[in-house]
């Protein structure tokens, strides 16, 4: 494992493009505690962003890991990147010739997909832990332990997209493309789920298809935190409405994004065994 | 004798087109093999079953005697196919680093094996900025990296200049000298006849000689002949019991023997009748006539 590790890090950190990426990705991570430094003081309207609440133990768990998320498209770059290019430079047949198995050179990959992950959670929790120290109006240990399943929910959904992301890298061999096709195949979800809501039979629920679509299942792990923030829930009361949704992380969202994973990881290892090079 | 690779009936079809063709050979340990044939014929599709990069559609073949899984087989083997193909980003050493983590022997062969290709002054660049004659010279350090029991080079000359040739022939020497099993591919058969001991001749996916280089280059030979009376020298030679065939070509007159004919009882045997020589040579055909003879014979 420590080898496949080695192999894929020597090769990650070659790459300047890579390593530029890389170190935007977790600069534009930790600028999520710029929000704090957001404060309007116009006269009678005086707001400062970080005492809205949202570096409130537990809710920063939730809000930092649906913000965080948006990143993941940087690292997606560099992974999709960095196994297209294996099939442009046909370093893939050479590694393949000196000696590595095409399993091995999928969980090279994937050692590097789960690493990446690992580390971008870990990032999320020092951040929150750090804001939240600094402005949560709640300390207490009890409640700081609250929630951090938006954490799990966060590393499984990170390698769910990054298992796609090598997915389509592998099956399409062009970076550009492969990521077009991340945009269509988002667009083509959203078609589909309005087809459904249009014209699904009785019997069917729409939302209850639509639960186990890759990218949806993906965003259903985290899902919004705003309607969770108080100001927010307050104008929906003012304005006659009442918030219920369930924004909570669900053990069948969790199950449906593993067996993705489990998918994406599968179907690679096919039409690497298939593919002659 | 050690056999190093075991090939049973490989075949493999692109679509409807069979680019190899139930090939069965065995390549034993100290042996210099080439495999001949003309663009197309299967070479490197054969090649490429063999280092685990094409998957065979029938037949199958076994390295070192079976006990290891290819891919463990492989990292006793160095292989370099016709583009040298390294991470472009990467510097040399750093390329070479990889391919001995890939195959899990030590890192202190990096510098000794740059040394042997003459690339040590440059390890230190990236390799996209070699020329093509040091990209090839590379792929050469890095499949010796991990001192391999067989050697396989597919077209390792081709698109080099002159000098990139003769470097790399001079290094594939100097490797054979040590005793290295070596398996050239090649289209360039003066290459082939000048290092194999052994060949292997393919036309359209199909296996038309596996032997020794000698029995393919050796004949009975021909005579070259030329006399003042070229009437009678004509004449002299279809009476010779020993000789089978006469053709006259321009000025020069070939003789084909039906047996093993010393050019001292061929030139006793003119004289005696009178005629006077002026030009007797004893030749054999070139690896590359053999060749042409070769898949001419098995197209029809």
């Amino acid at each position: 494992m420590k080898r496949l590790f080695l192999i894929e890090f020597e090769k990650l950190r070659a790459n300047r493009s890579s390593r530029i990426l890389i170190g935007a990705y977790f600069i534009l991570l930790t600028s999520i505690a710029l929000i704090a430094a957001i404060k309007f003081d116009i006269g009678p309207i005086k707001f400062h962003m970080a005492e809205q609440g949202i570096f409130n133990f537990p809710y920063i768990w939730h809000f930092n890991a649906y913000i965080g998320a948006w990143f993941k498209i940087f690292l997606a770059v560099v992974i999709v990147s960095m196994t297209a290019n294996e099939y442009s430079n046909k370093t893939i047949k050479q590694n393949l010739i000196d000696g590595l198995s095409k399993r091995e050179f999928l969980h090279s990959k994937w050692v590097m997909i789960f690493s990446l992950a690992a580390i971008s959670t870990l990032f999320i929790f020092v951040v929150s832990m750090i804001l939240g120290l600094i402005y949560s109006n709640y300390n207490e240990f009890s409640i700081i332990i609250q929630d951090l399943e938006y954490l799990v929910a966060y590393f499984i959904k990170l390698m769910a997209f990054f298992g796609f992301c090598l997915f389509l890298g592998t099956a399409i061999k062009r970076s550009a493309f492969a990521l077009g096709f991340l945009g269509i195949w988002q667009m083509f979800e959203g078609f589909c789920y309005g087809m459904l809501k249009w014209q699904s039979p009785e019997w069917l629920n729409a939302e209850d298809v639509f639960r186990i679509f890759p990218l949806n299942a993906m965003s259903n792990l985290v899902r919004e935190p705003f309607s969770r923030l108080s100001a927010v829930s307050n104008l929906a009361e003012q304005v006659g409405g009442q918030m219920t949704k369930n924004t909570n992380v669900q053990l069948l969202d969790m199950l449906i994004v593993s067996a993705w994973c489990y998918i994406f990881y599968a179907l690679t290892y096919h039409i690497l065994k298939r593919r002659d090079l | 004798m050690e056999t190093i690779l075991n090939v049973n009936e490989l075949t493999k079809k692109f679509g409807h087109i069979t680019a190899v063709n139930q090939l069965s050979f065995s390549i034993e340990k100290g042996n210099i093999y080439g495999m001949l044939g003309p663009n197309g014929s299967g070479k490197s599709t054969t090649l490429g079953m063999i280092l685990n990069v094409v998957n065979p559609t029938g037949g199958n073949f076994s390295w070192f005697g079976g006990t290891q899984s290819t891919y463990q087989a492989l990292k006793r083997v160095g292989a370099i196919i016709e583009r040298p193909n390294f991470y472009p980003f990467m510097t040399a050493a750093k390329n070479l680093r990889l391919v001995c983590r890939i195959k899990e022997v030590p890192q202190s062969k990096i510098e000794e094996k740059l040394e042997l290709v003459d690339l040590l002054d440059r390890k230190h660049d990236k390799f996209k900025t070699y020329s093509v004659g040091m990209k090839q010279r590379l792929a050469i350090a890095s499949a010796l990296l991990n001192d391999p029991e067989i050697l396989i080079l597919d077209e390792p000359t081709n698109g080099l200049d002159p000098k990139g040739i003769a470097q790399v022939r001079d290094i594939i020497f100097k490797i054979a000298a040590k005793g290295t099993t070596i398996l050239l591919a090649s289209h360039l058969l003066d290459e082939v006849e000048k290092v194999c001991s052994h060949v292997l001749v393919l036309q359209k996916g199909k296996q038309i000689y596996f032997g020794p280089v000698t029995a393919l280059t050796t004949d009975h030979g021909y005579f070259e002949l030329d006399a003042t009376d070229d009437a009678a020298l004509l004449e002299a030679l279809e009476e010779n019991k020993h000789i089978k065939t006469v053709e006259r070509q321009g000025t020069l007159v070939f003789a084909f023997p039906n047996k093993a004919l010393e050019i001292e009882t061929l030139s006793k045997a003119l004289t005696s009748k009178g005629i006077v020589l002026t030009h007797l040579a004893k030749k054999h055909k070139s690896l590359e006539e053999q060749f042409l003879i070769l898949t001419k014979k098995n197209k029809r």
